[in-house]
């Protein structure tokens, strides 16, 4: 349980400190398979934050009504009802993103990062701190899918969010946007990361 | 698409080489990071998805097909599909640990981190996406998961040789993991267009 419980202090939590995918490595096959533009990462990034945000709250309202043993297949249907209504959205609204992101749409029920929010917080926290918890997480999860899809964008097509920017002599790296440099850019992208916050961590340990 | 022997072969290479789950399509890629650090329980989980894979595409081609088809009920694929694999892998480990102990015992631990390999109801969509019929759907979910057996299996060999390598603080665990994993991926990529029908 985290000790901050002002609605700021969670919201602020599910961004950097538990960044669901620098933080806690959770929800792997959506960040690659989404991140082959900008574009598509803040696609499923907000996708997966409105599931994030309907489920955290009906959970919690629910939370006393549903019964301990069968809480995990009634979350699952929570989840998937709010993720049929995101896909029909998706659809009917932006039929392009639903072009790119195909198969993953459906695939956000199975998302670790939702079901364990619902377990983890929204299933023992009040209504109000649940939906903080599902939206500073899913922000937190659209900034990171923003940032990997930036970079991949930026090295496999020359682009961000579709804009041109090395000009027309720069020769992209195909690879970046295929399956190998999902793996590898976001293996990289963590490696940084991890060391950033080591860094921090040790500096504020040298300090105290 | 018809059933031959070519066929049956091609589809058999496309699934598991060319268009790899893990390597190329970046389905099921949890439990390829999570439950590879051993090459025995890498295998125990890829036999164990390979049974539910190829029991869900049954289950869900028959419940699209004959339930919510005729009840124009089309919009409720995805609800439906995650209750039918969730129903059928704790029906699966019932069964097991009544009639197979000792598969039980190999598995058993694996079987309800199932339900949320995205893997499972991936094929499921896909099948439905491609317009298999049955048989096709089956062997689509058997094949794309000894894809998934020979991918986490090969990480659980790579990774055991890590422990014992000197890496980077930072690189430890998840990032060196999905760094081999990219490169892996690069080698599946000799395979691109090798068993297309």
């Amino acid at each position: 349980m985290p000790k901050k419980t002002t609605f700021r202090g969670v919201f602020i939590n599910g961004i950097l400190n538990e960044n669901p995918i620098f933080r806690l490595v959770l929800g792997v096959c959506p960040t690659l398979a989404a991140t082959t533009s900008a574009t598509n990462g803040l696609g499923m990034g907000l996708a997966a934050t409105f599931v994030l945000l309907g489920s955290n709250i009906v959970i919690s309202l629910l939370r006393n009504l549903i019964p301990d043993k069968v809480r995990i297949p009634a979350f699952i249907v929570v989840i998937s009802t709010f993720v049929t209504i995101v896909q029909m959205l998706i659809q009917a609204f932006v039929p392009a993103l639903y072009e790119a992101l195909g198969l993953f749409i459906p695939l956000i029920v199975v998302n670790c990062i939702i079901l364990a929010r619902a377990e983890a917080f929204a299933a023992k926290n009040t209504v109000f701190h649940s939906a903080a918890d599902g939206l500073g997480m899913g922000l937190g999860f659209t900034a990171a899918l923003i940032l990997i899809g930036s970079i991949r964008e930026l090295i496999g097509s020359g682009s961000i969010f579709g804009n041109a920017v090395f000009g027309a002599t720069f020769e992209p790296m195909l690879l970046a946007v295929m399956a190998p440099g999902g793996f590898i850019l976001f293996g990289l992208i963590l490696g940084i990361i991890n060391s950033i916050v080591n860094r921090i961590g040790s500096r504020k340990g040298a300090q105290a | 698409m018809e059933f031959t022997l070519t066929n049956f072969l091609l589809f058999m290479v496309n699934c598991v080489l060319t268009n790899n789950f893990i390597f190329s399509r970046y389905l099921g890629c949890c439990p390829f990071l999570g439950v590879s650090n051993k090459v025995e329980t890498a295998a125990g989980m890829g036999i164990a998805v390979t049974f539910v894979m190829g029991i869900a595409s049954l289950f869900t081609y028959a419940v699209y097909h004959y339930i919510l088809v005729p009840l124009q009920l089309n919009y409720l694929i995805t609800i439906s599909f995650i209750l039918v694999i969730a129903a059928l892998v704790q029906f699966v480990e019932m069964f097991m640990k009544k009639s197979l102990p000792a598969l039980y015992n190999a598995l058993g631990i694996y079987l309800p981190l199932i339900t949320t390999n995205c893997a499972v109801l991936g094929v499921t969509i896909l099948n439905i996406d491609n317009n298999y019929n049955m048989l096709w759907s089956v062997l689509n979910g058997i094949f794309g998961a000894l894809g998934f057996l020979l991918a986490i299996v090969l990480m659980a060999g790579a990774r055991e040789r890590l422990e014992s390598s000197n890496i980077p603080k930072a690189f430890k665990g998840f990032p060196i993991s999905l760094i081999i994993a990219g490169l892996m991926s690069v080698a599946f990529l000799g395979f691109a267009g090798l068993g297309s029908i």
